[in-house]
């Protein structure tokens, strides 16, 4: 940093109003083929993550991100799994010598000690040389580590079905019902049903949804008129063409919903 | 005329000795995929990066659509993947982006311990690594709730069972992850997306700046 007497300032701030040269370094005085980051090996860069983001992309369109059924508290058959990358520690929990009495050994001692030597490596592999055959002990751990993870990440997801999985919890879709508002036989839904049935046909305290009823129109049109159970008669008030076209609408509803 | 602005932003904020710190620096031979093929694994690191990037402006993406209650938040999901123009697409990229992460911080680690890049006087940086590896996976563990579905909401249950195990401090951490000593339920949902939205992200761009800072700082370790 310059400093030092006669420095001149942009106003009262503290930056230096002395131009500073714009142009790269020369990195061609340091040892072997260097290149300048800016912006020579951006450029490069920039094209493996387009390659990768394509990748990624493709990937991403392929496979639909997974959404089962909403939580269910009370669902005591669901058997719970973790993401993947936690299912060596899941799996890890069903050995005998890592649950029961023993599961400290499973949650804190075995995965304590992997995760701390992962953490403390640069302390316990304190030797000079970093070539792989001067430091055989920590290469060696290493590689025991990562058999164990993708063993016991194994031995846990080849017992799953996942397909039959992901086909059991599939979310229920919502019923989308469509009222058709310019039906003759809406207006007459409106006067005589829609205060106890409800304005989507999906019923109300007083009354049940007339969604997915296996009457036929004569049928609907006697129990408008007569009632049914609960349903007092009389209460539809209006022609005998009203009534028709009340009974198309419902049946018409039904279908739209099927 | 962009000369100018440039000088105009220069007078005022210094930005050069800025840009100079961030992207003016050589790239030496042994890490260049031009010259050394094998060098491709150099790239790990940088990758894994990008797709923290893609894991934050997806996420900032899904935050306009998601509602952390356990009435709504299944539910705006599901809105949002099978309604939301392109929600499917951004819901997928954060989905799958959280397992590429935990890929590409996998290779990029093994990259390092293999090389043993890790060795003196880069010891610092490969703790600031490995706990960088940590909250990706606390993320992905909070993350992995907040959809509200079947899978989630067991293998949390799952989770918050193992961390009741741990000795002595076993219910207080259940009871600070879960909001409840026995329920999860909504006061573990907020707690989660809080968590998984404020607290990790805060704590992995600290990690992220000082494990730049101290690549710059040290610059790439040597050929072997």
């Amino acid at each position: 940093m310059h400093k030092g007497k006669g420095m001149k300032f942009v106003g009262d701030s503290r930056i230096s109003a002395e131009k500073t040269s714009q142009i790269p370094k020369d990195y061609s005085e340091y040892p072997g083929r260097t290149e300048a980051f800016w912006p020579n090996f951006l450029l490069k860069e920039w094209l493996v993550g387009a390659v990768f983001l394509v990748g990624f992309l493709c990937l991403t369109l392929a496979h639909t991100p997974p959404l089962e059924g909403m939580a269910d508290p009370t669902d005591a058959a669901y058997i719970p799994l973790p993401d993947w990358y936690f299912l060596f520690l899941y799996e890890l929990l069903k050995y005998e010598f890592a649950s029961g009495d023993w599961v400290l050994m499973g949650i804190l001692v075995m995965p304590g000690l992997a995760f701390g030597a992962l953490l403390l490596a640069p302390f316990l592999d304190n030797g000079p040389g970093r070539r792989p055959h001067q430091r055989p002990i920590a290469n060696g751990m290493m590689i025991l580590g990562l058999i164990s993870v993708i063993w016991l990440t194994y031995e846990s997801a080849a017992h799953v079905d996942w397909e039959a999985r992901a086909e059991a919890n599939k979310p229920i879709p919502e019923s989308s019902v469509t009222i058709d508002t310019e039906h003759e036989g809406y207006a007459v839904y409106e006067n005589n049903c829609m205060t106890c049935h409800g304005g989507e046909l999906e019923g109300g305290p007083a009354a049940p949804t007339l969604l997915g009823i296996e009457y036929s129109a004569e049928e609907i049109a006697d129990i408008a008129v007569n009632g049914i159970g609960g349903m007092p008669g009389g209460i539809f008030t209006g022609s005998d063409e009203e009534l028709e076209q009340l009974a198309d609408f419902i049946i018409t509803v039904n279908e739209s919903a099927e | 005329m962009l000369q100018k602005l440039y000088d105009w932003i220069d007078e005022r904020i210094d930005i050069t000795p800025i840009w100079r710190d961030i992207a003016d620096h050589e790239v030496p031979e042994h890490v260049n995929p031009a010259h050394h093929f094998s060098a491709f694994v150099y790239c790990f690191g940088g990758l894994t990066f990008f797709v923290v990037v893609i894991q934050i402006l997806s996420g900032m993406f899904l935050t306009m659509y998601y509602v952390p209650d356990i009435e709504n938040a299944w539910k705006s999901v599901y809105y949002l993947q099978t309604e939301v123009a392109h929600g499917q697409i951004v819901r997928g990229m954060h989905h799958w982006g959280a397992s590429v992460v935990i890929v590409m911080l996998l290779l990029h680690t093994l990259r390092v311990f293999f090389q043993g890049a890790y060795k003196k006087p880069r010891e610092l940086n490969w703790i600031v690594g490995v706990l960088i590896f940590f909250v990706m996976l606390g993320l992905g563990f909070t993350g992995y709730l907040l959809p509200w579905d079947n899978k989630a909401y067991f293998a949390t249950q799952v989770g918050l069972e193992i961390a009741e195990q741990v000795p002595f401090i076993g219910e207080q951490l259940k009871t600070l992850l879960a909001g409840d000593a026995n329920i999860v339920g909504a006061q573990t949902l907020t707690r989660f997306f809080a968590i998984h939205v404020f607290f990790l992200p805060a704590a992995l761009f600290g990690l992220l700046a000082a494990h730049f800072i101290l690549i710059r700082r040290q610059g790439i370790s040597g050929p072997l």
